[in-house]
């Protein structure tokens, strides 16, 4: 009980740090301690404050020291703990062995700079001492709270692999049949192929889970099934052409997009809805934090469809044709449309018009796909060619290749492998690491189908790549394509109807409004500048002055010919020009721009901030980073320079 | 004289005596130079005196002429000006026909003045009936004869003006009365060639469209795979039309040339002419017909191409790159001179083709471009941006080397598929292009700052019309100012900004400074469970069934200051004072 009511005072937490202060200071006494303390004294009750103040000065020691003794029976603090643990007396144990690691184990910098938000390249103009401390406090906070992040990286046990070649071994050489083998019962089960060459092609699609899979074929045969323990759900033909099919926010729920209009089913088959103003739907994406079904149509429409309240959000005319090639950004839930003139437009509900426009291909665009950082946009086109596009602020290409006949299908897994589906054939390429973008030399699996592919996904949480083709539908094993860890609280495989339900609540509690979606998610933790000029501005012609302006320097009257009329000018010139001189610094064009950052994704010390590859940056936001090739790259020249001149007695202490 | 008798003799003098020799300056005789010597000799007093008149009068009669000039236009009679307008056009067409006579090839110049001019007639709006005047007399109109007359004069004139003359052929058919007949044996040929199948004589375009054609038709087929539908329909919307209008276009100028080379027409009617019929046939204006000129260029490069991998002309492989470079430099001209000049260019072209002529007249080519790229140095910038974007769609990447090669091509004509896509990619790109930076060109006008006008209304009687612009303050530069080919909408986000912060809390004086407290999320979401608890612990913690009491310094943890202590010291006594008080009242009362 006690416990509960201490809530963790962070005036408390500060260890004292000097013995002045500590004796100076004393524990804060709290309202209802003093039923206690009486109580444990013995002494009388009643409104004993003042007396017992008065009667008790000569012996104060004795008061504290019935105080300190309360707060350590019943207060039990947090931070208190590791400061004992220091000294190696009080941690001797039963055994007397001593703790050969003493204090809290050491958190890896990297994983904590994972978690970092505050973006400290940008210098902050002058502040007052009370700002400062306020600063302070924020800045002190996020890394506490990165800290205990990166201590719970811990918790995540499952690591991804990848598929290594012995020496020289192309991996692209080894076929599924290999794979199956060689993995355990329960992987290989993961691999099958559903033989259903009636119905046409097909399309698919994973719910958020990884659990459940729907595909919708190109003559009306639409069905769900639980793929891992493969029990079909459903199984309906809707006797009419099924362009695309989604799965909504949960699994019960599937909306097909049909011939006409778009239809909404539940896992038993059951239509629910019929969204007659959305027709001739030919995509379909879900944006699962929003709640939205976003569908691109043929006559040129990209509707906004809120599924929580079943609204039409946004209707937005993308004019320019028909619409057949989308796909979602995770990141930040902006969607992506390519268009036959070679581009791709990037929409908001929220904006009638495209936040921006990337021209990509000489002809038209044939697939787009982002990866779940948000920083890389794979697109193919008309012209045979597969480009991976830097979506950070830049839009520029990072690699190009030209495909024998060009990719029809691109999707990213968790991991950021990329698959491409070329006619009957589907390569997968890889990357360094995770958020490195998939080099194209070499593609990392390769494998052949029965028809030619019209469908892709990856299976969240799992190494498996779905395929849609016209021959039915594979789930082929992709090692290293999902994400090992799953958020039991956000997206468990494993959870029962109940869970289910109860995520959903929270999920629905939790809705973003469709109007946040921005380029820059994090958008809302910044201030409205324009906004914030104009009240200052009208504040200013309201009151007539500037509150806030800083009286015109007067400088102090002087004797002894001093205070001369030229001097005094001096003076003032002198305090202009150094005013004008902090301004230009904090202020000057471009100057936040230009201000010395690395956000690169090296692992390089965030304290130090001193690492080889710092890129100007174009913008207040995470604009430019370097790629890690281009930094690897620059590492090795400078390695290679360093050794490549004339070597000094000093090298030795240079690494 | 001194210097009669002076020899050089240091090396220095010696030099400065040839110096003195060569520029003709007097060494020996001192008075006058040669040059003057021979000036003088040049005119006398009066010749120079009778010039020097001669060159006033002309002065003055100038300025006799500008004076009358000036008169005669601020003349306000109307009809004066039509009189001298009309007596003008007599001259003029009388000197025309004096000089057709004398001199054939300057009457054709002339001619094509004045073709020019009542083409920029047509172009304007005059004779509209939207003058004044017009407006005026069409009211009348209804009551008045005389004024209906007028009007429909106006229109006659209106008509006879706007009307696409057919002159070029017609003329060229008028000069040679032989070839009549055989050119229209010819042209009819064409003619139906074209109404036969609209894709024109190029077997390219006939592959295609049959291909699509049976494409269409295998989508019946279920077994066939649905994905190139898409693109099909792209392909037969998008490209399919254009590429008819450029064989019609190009059968056009290929009859053209055959005409010019019969009738021996002198090559500058030609662009003319052949802009005239192309007004005739497809009624597009002049800005148009930039974009089909450009068109025909790359099916040239194209048919080059073809040429070049088939390997029959290797030379033409060489002409390319220059083609190449010269593209985005067209796309910088001004638009009237660079139509002109281009089709005349690549009539040129087409002709040496058709003549397949090798190697010099393609290096002659070449140095006909050479002098293009002059004039566009002062736009180097401009054009390395373009260059750039070029260069972004169309380095070579290299290719992908896959075990696995897709076998659905087997299924179909591979050849045919083949051709289909290289007629794509030869069309595809710098339409493209242009598009996207025409497109990107409006954008940044759009999102501009305008300027505006102010005319005030007060102004000095007869001084001039003052009018005043206010120069828009220059935004903050675009974020796609160096990227070619990415357009960033730089519109408010108003819907999001209606939930950021817009007012700055006490502390904070700017606001990247308030920014960064709130850069870290506190929401359970992104912390740990603890990280969240610690977050958003209250400041106050209340227990409910506890008075508070007011807090004092003790409370806090501070001792008593000396000087709070003074205070207690002083209130205290008081408070006993004030109880003693109370308690000898009550005992008072007891």
């Amino acid at each position: 009980m006690g416990e509960m009511e201490t809530a963790p005072k962070p005036g408390r937490d500060v260890p004292p740090k000097k013995d002045k202060l500590q004796t100076k200071r004393k524990k804060p006494r709290r309202y209802w301690e003093e039923e206690t303390v009486p109580t444990t004294d013995g002494a009388s009750p009643g409104p004993p404050c003042n007396k017992k103040n008065r009667e008790l000065r000569p012996q104060r020691p004795k008061n504290a020291h019935i105080l300190k003794k309360s707060r350590i029976s019943k207060k039990p603090q947090v931070p208190k703990k590791p400061r004992e643990w220091k000294n190696p007396e009080s941690q001797r144990s039963l055994s007397g062995a001593q703790d050969p690691f003493p204090g809290p184990a050491p958190v890896p910098v990297e994983v904590v700079q994972k978690f970092c938000r505050i973006d400290k390249s940008r210098k902050l103009p002058r502040s007052k001492a009370k700002t400062r401390s306020r600063l302070e406090v924020a800045e002190a906070e996020e890394e506490e709270t990165s800290i205990k992040a990166a201590r719970s990286e811990l918790l995540l046990a499952e690591e991804p692999g990848f598929l290594e070649g012995e020496d020289g071994e192309d991996t692209a050489k080894i076929c599924q049949a290999d794979i199956v083998e060689a993995v355990d019962i329960a992987s290989a089960a993961k691999h099958f192929d559903l033989n259903l060459r009636q119905f046409g092609p097909y399309r698919l699609n994973y719910s958020r889970t990884g659990r459940h899979l729907a595909f919708g074929g190109r003559r009306g045969h639409v069905a769900a099934l639980d793929w891992v323990t493969k029990k079909l759900m459903c199984e309906i033909n809707v006797m009419e052409a099924v362009r695309d099919i989604r799965f909504l926010h949960s699994e019960a729920l599937l909306a097909v997009a049909q011939n006409r209009w778009l239809h909404i089913y539940d896992n038993q088959g059951i239509e629910l809805h019929c969204i007659r103003r959305c027709d001739r739907v030919t995509r379909l994406e879900f944006l699962p934090f929003h709640f939205l079904l976003a569908t691109a149509s043929e006559t040129g429409f990209l509707t906004y469809l809120d599924v929580s309240v079943g609204k039409i959000v946004a209707a937005l005319n993308v004019r320019a044709g028909r619409l057949d090639v989308m796909s979602q950004n995770p990141y930040n839930a902006v969607i992506h449309l390519g268009h036959s003139n070679g581009t791709v437009s990037l929409w908001s509900p929220a904006m009638k018009e495209p936040l921006a426009k990337i021209l990509c291909h000489r002809g038209g665009v044939r697939a787009v796909a982002v990866d779940s950082t948000g920083t890389y946009m794979a697109t193919s086109g008309l012209d045979h060619q597969l480009k991976i596009f830097d979506l950070r602020g830049t839009y520029q290409p990072l690699s190009t290749r030209t495909l024998p006949h060009g990719a029809g299908h691109l999707a990213f897994s968790q991991r950021g492998l990329l698959v491409a589906g070329m006619g009957d054939v589907v390569n997968i390429w890889a990357g360094q690491g995770k958020a490195s973008p998939p080099s194209l030399e070499q593609p990392y699996l390769t494998h052949r189908l029965s028809g030619p592919v019209h469908g892709l996904q990856f299976c969240p949480f799992e190494d498996v790549l779905g395929v849609g083709h016209s021959g039915g539908v594979t789930s082929m094993l992709v090692p290293g394509a999902g994400e090992p860890n799953f958020d039991g609280l956000e997206s468990n495989p494993y959870r029962s109807r109940k869970q289910r339900q109860e995520w959903e609540v929270k999920a629905l509690l939790e809705k973003v409004p469709a109007e946040l979606i921005c380029l820059d998610p994090r958008a809302l933790a910044e201030v409205d500048v324009i906004s914030l000029e104009q009240g200052k501005k009208e504040r200013i012609e309201r009151l007539g002055y500037d509150p806030e302006a800083k009286a015109p320097f007067q400088p102090k009257p002087k004797q002894k010919g001093r205070s001369s009329t030229a001097s005094l000018v001096k003076r003032k010139r002198k305090v202009m020009d150094e005013e004008h001189r902090v301004d230009e610094y904090w202020d000057g064009p471009g100057l936040p721009q230009a201000a010395p950052s690395c956000l690169c994704l090296c692992p390089c010390q965030p304290a130090t901030s001193h690492c080889p590859c710092v890129l100007p940056l174009s913008g207040p936001q995470d604009k430019v980073r370097q790629s890690l090739q281009q930094q690897q790259q620059q590492q090795k020249e400078a390695k290679a320079k360093s050794t490549g001149a004339r070597p000094s007695a000093l090298d030795r202490f240079v690494r | 004289m001194f210097c009669c008798f002076f020899k050089a003799r240091t090396p220095l003098e010696q030099e400065i005596f040839n110096l003195l020799h060569k520029n003709k300056q007097p060494v020996a005789d001192p008075l006058l130079t040669p040059v003057e010597k021979a000036s003088l000799q040049a005119m006398s007093l009066e010749e120079a005196k009778m010039r020097r008149a001669e060159l006033q009068r002309a002065r003055a009669l100038q300025s006799y002429y500008e004076a009358k000039a000036r008169r005669e236009k601020k003349i306000k009679s109307k009809k004066y000006h039509k009189v001298v307008k009309k007596g003008k056009a007599k001259k003029a067409l009388k000197e025309f026909e004096q000089l057709r006579k004398v001199n054939p090839a300057a009457a054709l110049e002339e001619l094509e003045k004045i073709e020019k001019a009542r083409m920029m007639e047509r172009m304007s709006l005059k004779h509209q009936n939207s003058g004044k005047w017009a407006k005026s007399k069409a009211i009348m109109a209804k009551y008045d004869l005389e004024a209906r007359q007028a009007m429909q004069e106006q229109l006659a004139k209106n008509k006879e003006l706007t009307q696409k003359l057919q002159v070029a052929s017609e003329s060229e058919e008028e000069e040679g009365g032989t070839e009549e007949k055989v050119e229209e044996l010819l042209v009819p040929d064409v003619v139906n060639e074209v109404q036969m199948n609209a894709d024109g004589p190029n077997p390219w375009m006939l592959r295609s469209c049959t291909s699509d054609t049976k494409e269409a038709a295998t989508q019946e087929d279920p077994e066939q795979l649905p994905e190139p539908e898409a693109h099909e329909v792209s392909e037969s919307e998008g490209e399919d039309r254009p590429v008819a209008e450029e064989e019609i276009l190009l059968r056009e100028f290929e009859e053209r040339r055959s005409l010019r080379k019969r009738s021996e027409l002198s090559q500058d009617a030609e662009p003319a002419g052949s802009q005239e019929t192309k007004d005739s046939s497809s009624q597009e204006v002049l800005s148009e017909l930039r974009v089909l000129s450009q068109k025909l260029k790359e099916n040239d490069q194209s048919r080059k191409q073809k040429a070049s991998s088939e390997g029959t002309i290797p030379q033409v492989q060489r002409e390319e790159p220059a083609t190449e470079e010269e593209e985005p430099l067209l796309l910088q001209r001004p638009e009237r001179v660079q139509t002109l000049e281009e089709l005349e260019e690549l009539g040129k072209e087409e002709c040496f083709q058709n003549k397949e002529l090798s190697r010099p007249v393609l290096e002659g080519q070449q140095s006909e471009r050479t002098p293009n790229n002059r004039p566009d140095a002062p736009k180097k910038k401009k054009k390395e941006q373009m260059i750039d974007l070029q260069n972004l769609l169309t380095t070579q990447s290299p290719s992908v080397k896959s075990l696995a090669v897709p076998t659905i091509e087997e299924l179909e004509d591979e050849e045919e598929r083949n051709q289909r896509q290289m007629i794509k990619e030869a069309f595809a790109g710098d339409d493209v292009i242009r598009d996207f930076l025409k497109e990107k060109r409006e954008a940044v006008e759009a999102s501009k700052p305008k300027d505006r006008t102010w005319t005030p209304w007060l102004r000095v009687v007869g001084g001039p019309k003052a009018q005043f612009l206010i120069k828009a303050p220059e935004g903050p530069p675009r974020k796609d100012k160096n990227l070619p080919n990415v357009i960033i909408n730089e519109k408010r986000n108003i819907h999001t900004a209606a939930h950021q912060v817009r007012v700055l809390p006490y502390p904070f004086t700017h606001h990247w400074q308030f920014e960064r407290t709130i850069q870290t999320p506190i929401g359970s979401t992104w912390n740990t469970q603890r990280a969240f608890q610690k977050l958003t612990t209250p400041k106050v913690v209340t227990k409910p069934g506890h008075i508070i009491n007011p807090i004092k310094a003790e409370d806090v943890g501070y001792r008593s200051s000396s000087r709070s202590d003074l205070s207690v010291i002083q209130r205290n006594p008081k408070r006993i004072t004030t109880r003693h008080k109370k308690q000898l009242k009550k005992s008072s009362v007891d």
